[in-house]
C-alpha cells in the first residue's frame, strides 16, 4: 500500500495545481490592488477645474464620506463611466469629487458641459503627479474615503452599477453610521 | 464555399479522430482485429482532413476574404503575401488550428515510420495520439472555430499585429509547435507502454529518436524566439522569462532530462519509473504552456484575447489528459521492475543527477510562473515575478548541473572512480579556473557572474573537447589514421559532443553579454558623431519611405573605425496606419565577437533624433549554441548504427532473445 | 590669411559635425535609473520593464525617480516610495517574506530533496560489489 502511494504523488500535485488554475480563471490578473486602502488617503491641495484661482483642499473633508474619482477627458472608459456617476450624485447619498488627471481645462470642462456634471467639486493634476501619490494607473479609478480620511475601497476602472450597489453602496452607508 | 469546406473538414476530422481514439482500444483490448487495424486508416483519414481545413484557411487569407471574421482580424488586403499566409497563426483560433495540424503531421509520421513496432504496441499509440487530438478539435469547433463568418463581410481587415510582421513569425510558431506537439509522441508511447504493461529497453529504444526530433524543433523554436525578439522588440533584450516564453522552456528542460534518462533506461532497463514520468510531464507542460496561455490566467504579451469558456473548456482537457495519465501512471508504476544494477558512481548515476538538476530547474521555472497566480487565489496579494529572480534562482540551480557535465561523460558505465575522473579533467580543470581569472581581467570588469559564467562556460567547452581527444587515443591503435579514426567515431557520439559544446557556447555568450554589454541614449544631429570605444557612428540623417503597409522613417549611420567604414545601419521607425501602431525597428550589425545595434528613438526638435545605441558582445553566441544542440541532435538521429540496430531489435524483439545494449548510444 | 580662412572653416566645420551629446543632463543619476527601473514593472502594459516602457504613466514615474535621487533619496528609498503606492507588483525582483519563502527557497529544497532521494535509491539499487566497470 505504501508503495503504491508514493506513485499517486504526482497525481496529487497536479490536481492541487489544477484548484489553482480553476480558481485563477476568475481572478483578473491585470487587477493591481492598492497598497493604500486601510491607509490615510494622501493629503493634496489643486486649483479647480476652470477656477483656477480657488482650490480642492483633502483637509476640508474631514468628518465626511465621499469619493475621489480620478478621470480625464481622453479616457473612453470615463464616458462608459459617467451615467452611473450622475445618476449616484442624483440619489444625494455620497458627494463624488473629481480629479482630473493629466488633462486641459477646456477639453474637460467641454466634457462635463455636454454629460452633466456629477462631482461637487473638480480638482485637477495636471502633470499627473497627485495621480503617482494615489498610485492611479488607469483612468478611471475611485477611491472611497471615510471621515477620517482613511481609503477604504479602490474601485480600478469604471464604476458599474452592479459594482455601485453591491460594494460602494453598503460600504458608504455602513462608514456613515 | 471554402471556409464552409474547411469547418465541415474539421468536423469530419473530429469524427476520426474519435474513431482513432476508441474503437482501436477496443479492439486490442477484445482481441477484435478489425477493430484494432482501423488505427492507421482512421489517423491517415484525420489528417487529411485537418490538412484540407488549413488549406482552406490558407487559401481564404490568400484571397482576402474578409467574410471569414477571423481573417478580417489577423490580416490586410496590404500585408506581404508571406505575412497573409504566417497571419493564419497570428490569432488564437488559427494558431490552435496549426496546434492539430502539426499533431495531424506526428500521428502521420508515427503511422509511416514507426512500422517495425509490435502491433498492439502500435495501434494502442496511435489510439493514444488520437484521443490527444480529439480533445483539440473538439475545443477549436466548439469555442474557438477560424471558420466563422462576418456577415456583412468586412471592406478590409484590421491587420496582423505590427510585431507579428516579420520573417520570425513565419518560422517560430511553427517550429516551436513542432517542438512541444511533438512531445505528444513521448506521451502516447509512455501510456502505451503502461496500458501494455510492458516497460522495458525496447520501450526506451523506441521512444529515443521521437524524443531526440521533438527536441531539436523545440531547441529551434525556441532559439527563433529569442533571436525574433532581439531584433524586433528593438531593445536588445532576448530572454524575459515571460510566462510564454517559460512555457515553452519548461517542456525544453524535462525533455532535454528524459533524452538523458532514457539513455540509462535504455542502457539497463533501470530508472524506468523516473523515465515514464518524465514522458509524461514532458507533454504535460505543453499542455499546461496552452492552457496559461489561452486562457488569459497569467499577463503575458503573446496573451490571446481571452474567453472563460475556454479556459474552462482546456482545464477540463488537462484534467483529462494529464490528470487519466498520472492515475494511470500510479495504478502501473508500482509493478515496473528495477533493472540492472550500478554503482552510486557511475555514469549511469550521472545522468541521473543531471536528471535531478534539470527537473530542478523546470520547478523553479514552473514555481516562478504560477506564484503571482498562487498568491493571488490565495488572497495574499498581487506580486510579479521577473526577470531578477530568475536569473538568480535558475542560474543557482544549474550551475552543478554545468559542473555535472564536465564529469558525466567521462565517467564508465555501471563503476567509476572519481580519483580517476578527477585525472582526466586536470586539464580542462586549470583551463577553466585560468580563463575564468583572467578573461574578466582582461576585459577589464570583474563580477562575481562574470567568473562562473566563465568558468562554467570553458569547463563544459574543454572537458568536451577532451571527451573528443580520448575517444581518439582510445582508438590510435587499431586505426592509426586519424581521418580513419574519427570516421569510425560514431555519429551518435558526436551528436553528445556537439550538443555539450552548445551548452558551452550558449553559457559564454550569455555570461559576455551581461556582463559587457553596453548602451548609450544620445541626442544625435544630422553628421553628429557617436564614439564608442574605438568605433565612430556618424548618423547621415533620416529619410521618409513607404512601405507596402507602412510608412517609415529610416535612419542612416556610418559606422567606421579608424577611419575605415564597419557598416551602414538603417534602423527606422515604422508608421502602421491601420492599427495606428508604431514600431521601432532597430539595424544590427551581427558579429563573432560583437553587435553593433541602433534602435531610432523619438525625433526631436531641428531635426535631431534621440537614438540608443548598444554594443552585444558575444551575444550571437547565444543562437550559435542553441544551433549547436540542434545539429547535435541531428547527428544522433543520423547515426546509422542507429537504424540498423532498430530493424535488428525488431527482429530481436520477435524472436523474444535478449538484447545486447545499444553501442551507438552508449556512446 | 588663407591659414586664418581654413582655421575658420575647420573650425565651423568642426561645429557642424559635431559629437552626440548624452540626452539625460546627468550619467550617474541615469545609469542608476536604468538598473533600478530594469526591475520594476511597468503598470500599463504590465509586460515590459519601467525601463523599456514608452508608456505616459512610465514617462511620469521616470521622471519621479529622477527628481527624486536628484534629491538625494537612496534607491531603497525610492523603491518603497514606488511599493507604498503601487505595492510588490511592481517589482519583478519580489521581496523575500514569509509568503515568498517557497518561491525562493523551494526550488533549492527541491533540488536537494531530489539529491538525496537520488542517492538513497542508488544505494539500494547498487547494493553489491561485485560491479564492473565498462568503458563507452
Amino acid at each position: 500500500m505504501k508503495r503504491t502511494a508514493k506513485f499517486l504523488i504526482p497525481l496529487a500535485l497536479f490536481l492541487i495545481a489544477v484548484g489553482f488554475l480553476f480558481k485563477g480563471l476568475f481572478l483578473d490578473p491585470h487587477e493591481v490592488p492598492s497598497p493604500l486602502v486601510g491607509k490615510p488617503a494622501p493629503a493634496f491641495t489643486a486649483p479647480l477645474l476652470s477656477d483656477s484661482g480657488n482650490s480642492f483642499n483633502t483637509a476640508d473633508m474631514k468628518g465626511k464620506v465621499w469619493l475621489l474619482n480620478v478621470w480625464a477627458s481622453w479616457c473612453v472608459a470615463c464616458r462608459e463611466e459617467h451615467p452611473v456617476l450622475v445618476a449616484i450624485a442624483k440619489t444625494g447619498i455620497v458627494d463624488t469629487y473629481g480629479l482630473d488627471y493629466k488633462d486641459t481645462d477646456l477639453e474637460a470642462q467641454a466634457v462635463i458641459d455636454e454629460n452633466g456634471n456629477p462631482y461637487k467639486q473638480i480638482a485637477t493634476d495636471i502633470d499627473g503627479k497627485i495621480g503617482i501619490d494615489y498610485g492611479v494607473y488607469g483612468v478611471p479609478e475611485t477611491y472611497v474615503i471615510d471621515k477620517k480620511g482613511i481609503i477604504r475601497y479602490k474601485q480600478i476602472g469604471p464604476i458599474t452599477e452592479e459594482a455601485f450597489f453591491s460594494k460602494i453602496l453598503p460600504l458608504v452607508k455602513e462608514l456613515q453610521k | 464555399m471554402i471556409p464552409e469546406l474547411g469547418h465541415y473538414s474539421l468536423i469530419l476530422a473530429f469524427f476520426f479522430a474519435i474513431v482513432q481514439g476508441t474503437l482501436p482500444l477496443i479492439g486490442v483490448w477484445r482481441n477484435n482485429k478489425r477493430l484494432a487495424n482501423l488505427a492507421v486508416p482512421a489517423a491517415r483519414t484525420q489528417f487529411l482532413f485537418i490538412a484540407i481545413a488549413f488549406l482552406s484557411l490558407e487559401y481564404a487569407f490568400y484571397t482576402d476574404d474578409f467574410s471569414v471574421l477571423y481573417v478580417a482580424s489577423t490580416s490586410n488586403s496590404h500585408l506581404p503575401l508571406m505575412y497573409k499566409l504566417a497571419a493564419l497563426w497570428g490569432g488564437h483560433e488559427g494558431s490552435m488550428l496549426l496546434w492539430v495540424s502539426i499533431l495531424g503531421l506526428w500521428t502521420m509520421a508515427v503511422t509511416l515510420f514507426a512500422k517495425a513496432l509490435p502491433d498492439s504496441f502500435r495501434i494502442r499509440l496511435i489510439a493514444v495520439m488520437g484521443m490527444v487530438s480529439m480533445g483539440f478539435l473538439a475545443f477549436i469547433i466548439f469555442t474557438s472555430s477560424p471558420f466563422e463568418r462576418l456577415i456583412p463581410a468586412a471592406l478590409d481587415g484590421r491587420d496582423l499585429n505590427p510585431l507579428l510582421q516579420d520573417p520570425g513569425m513565419v518560422f517560430h510558431p511553427p517550429v516551436l509547435y513542432m517542438g512541444y506537439v511533438g512531445f505528444s509522441v513521448a506521451f502516447a508511447f509512455a501510456i502505451a507502454a503502461l496500458l501494455d504493461g510492458k516497460l522495458d529497453i525496447t520501450w526506451a529504444r523506441w521512444t529515443r529518436p521521437w524524443t531526440t526530433v521533438a527536441w531539436v524543433f523545440l531547441t529551434l523554436g525556441i532559439a527563433f524566439g529569442s533571436k525574433w525578439a532581439y531584433y524586433e522588440l528593438g531593445w536588445g533584450g532576448w530572454w524575459f522569462w515571460d510566462a510564454v516564453e517559460n512555457a515553452s522552456f519548461m517542456p525544453w528542460l524535462v525533455g532535454t532530462a528524459l533524452i538523458h534518462s532514457l539513455a540509462v533506461t535504455e542502457k539497463r532497463d533501470a530508472f524506468k519509473v523516473w523515465t515514464v514520468l518524465l514522458s509524461i510531464c514532458a507533454f504535460s507542460l505543453s499542455l499546461l504552456g496552452t492552457f496559461l496561455v489561452r486562457s488569459g490566467v497569467l499577463t503575458s504579451v503573446h496573451a490571446f484575447a481571452t474567453d472563460p469558456r475556454r479556459g474552462v473548456f482546456i482545464l477540463l482537457y488537462l484534467v483529462v489528459v494529464i490528470g487519466g495519465a498520472l492515475l494511470l501512471f500510479a495504478l502501473r508504476a508500482p509493478k515496473v521492475g528495477l533493472g540492472e544494477k550500478f554503482d552510486v558512481v557511475s555514469r549511469e548515476s550521472m545522468l541521473l543527477a543531471n536528471n535531478v538538476v534539470l527537473a530542478a530547474a523546470a520547478g523553479s521555472v514552473l514555481l516562478g510562473t504560477m506564484y503571482p497566480l498562487l498568491m493571488d487565489a490565495l488572497g495574499a496579494g498581487k506580486i510579479s515575478v521577473g526577470p531578477p529572480y530568475f536569473d538568480a534562482v535558475f542560474v543557482a540551480i544549474m550551475a552543478p548541473g554545468l559542473f555535472l557535465m564536465g564529469l558525466g561523460p567521462l565517467a564508465k558505465w555501471k563503476k567509476a572512480s572519481l580519483p580517476e575522473i578527477g585525472t582526466r579533467l586536470r586539464v580542462a580543470a586549470v583551463i577553466s579556473v585560468v580563463s575564468a581569472v583572467l578573461v574578466p581581467f582582461v576585459m577589464g570588469k570583474i563580477t562575481l557572474m562574470l567568473v562562473v559564467g566563465v568558468f562554467m562556460g570553458i569547463w563544459v567547452t574543454s572537458t568536451t573537447l577532451i571527451l573528443l581527444r580520448n575517444r581518439i587515443v582510445a582508438r590510435q591503435d587499431t586505426t592509426p589514421n586519424l581521418v580513419d579514426n574519427l570516421k569510425g567515431i560514431p555519429l551518435a557520439f558526436y551528436g553528445m559532443l556537439l550538443a555539450h559544446l552548445g551548452i558551452g557556447v550558449f553559457v559564454l555568450g550569455v555570461t559576455l553579454v551581461k556582463g559587457y554589454e553596453s548602451e548609450q541614449d544620445l541626442r544625435m544631429d544630422k553628421n553628429d558623431v557617436a564614439k564608442i570605444g574605438n568605433l565612430d557612428f556618424k548618423f547621415d540623417g533620416v529619410a521618409k519611405i513607404q512601405g507596402p503597409n507602412y510608412e517609415s522613417a529610416q535612419g542612416t549611420f556610418t559606422v567606421t573605425s579608424n577611419g575605415k567604414e564597419m557598416a551602414v545601419l538603417h534602423p527606422e521607425k515604422r508608421f502602421y496606419p491601420v492599427q495606428g501602431s508604431v514600431m521601432t525597428e532597430a539595424d544590427i550589425k551581427p558579429g563573432l565577437v560583437k553587435d553593433l545595434y541602433i534602435s531610432l528613438g523619438e525625433p526631436l526638435e531641428e531635426g535631431a533624433w534621440s537614438v540608443r545605441i548598444y554594443i552585444k558582445p558575444f551575444v550571437q553566441w547565444i543562437w550559435a549554441g542553441a544551433i549547436l544542440m540542434a545539429l547535435g541532435g541531428f547527428c544522433a538521429l543520423a547515426d546509422k548504427r542507429y537504424r540498423i540496430r532498430n530493424k535488428k531489435t525488431d527482429q530481436d524483439l520477435k524472436a523474444g532473445e535478449p538484447q545486447e545494449a545499444h553501442e551507438a548510444y552508449s556512446a | 590669411m588663407k591659414k586664418l580662412f581654413i582655421l575658420i572653416l575647420l573650425l565651423t566645420n568642426a561645429a557642424f559635425a559635431g559629437d552626440a551629446k548624452p540626452l539625460a543632463d546627468d550619467p550617474v543619476i541615469e545609469a542608476r535609473l536604468k538598473a533600478m527601473s530594469s526591475e520594476l514593472r511597468c503598470l500599463v502594459c504590465q509586460n515590459t520593464t519601467l525601463a523599456d516602457s514608452t508608456a505616459p504613466l512610465a514617462e511620469d514615474l521616470r521622471k519621479e525617480i529622477r527628481v527624486q535621487m536628484r534629491a538625494g533619496k537612496s534607491d531603497q528609498e525610492v523603491v518603497d516610495y514606488l511599493v507604498a503606492r503601487y505595492g510588490d507588483f511592481v517589482r519583478y525582483r519580489p521581496p523575500v517574506n514569509n509568503e515568498t519563502a517557497l518561491l525562493w527557497f523551494g526550488p533549492f529544497l527541491l533540488l536537494l530533496i531530489g539529491g538525496f532521494v537520488l542517492f538513497r535509491v542508488l544505494k539500494k539499487h547498487a547494493g553489491s560489489d561485485d560491479i564492473q566497470g565498462e568503458d563507452a
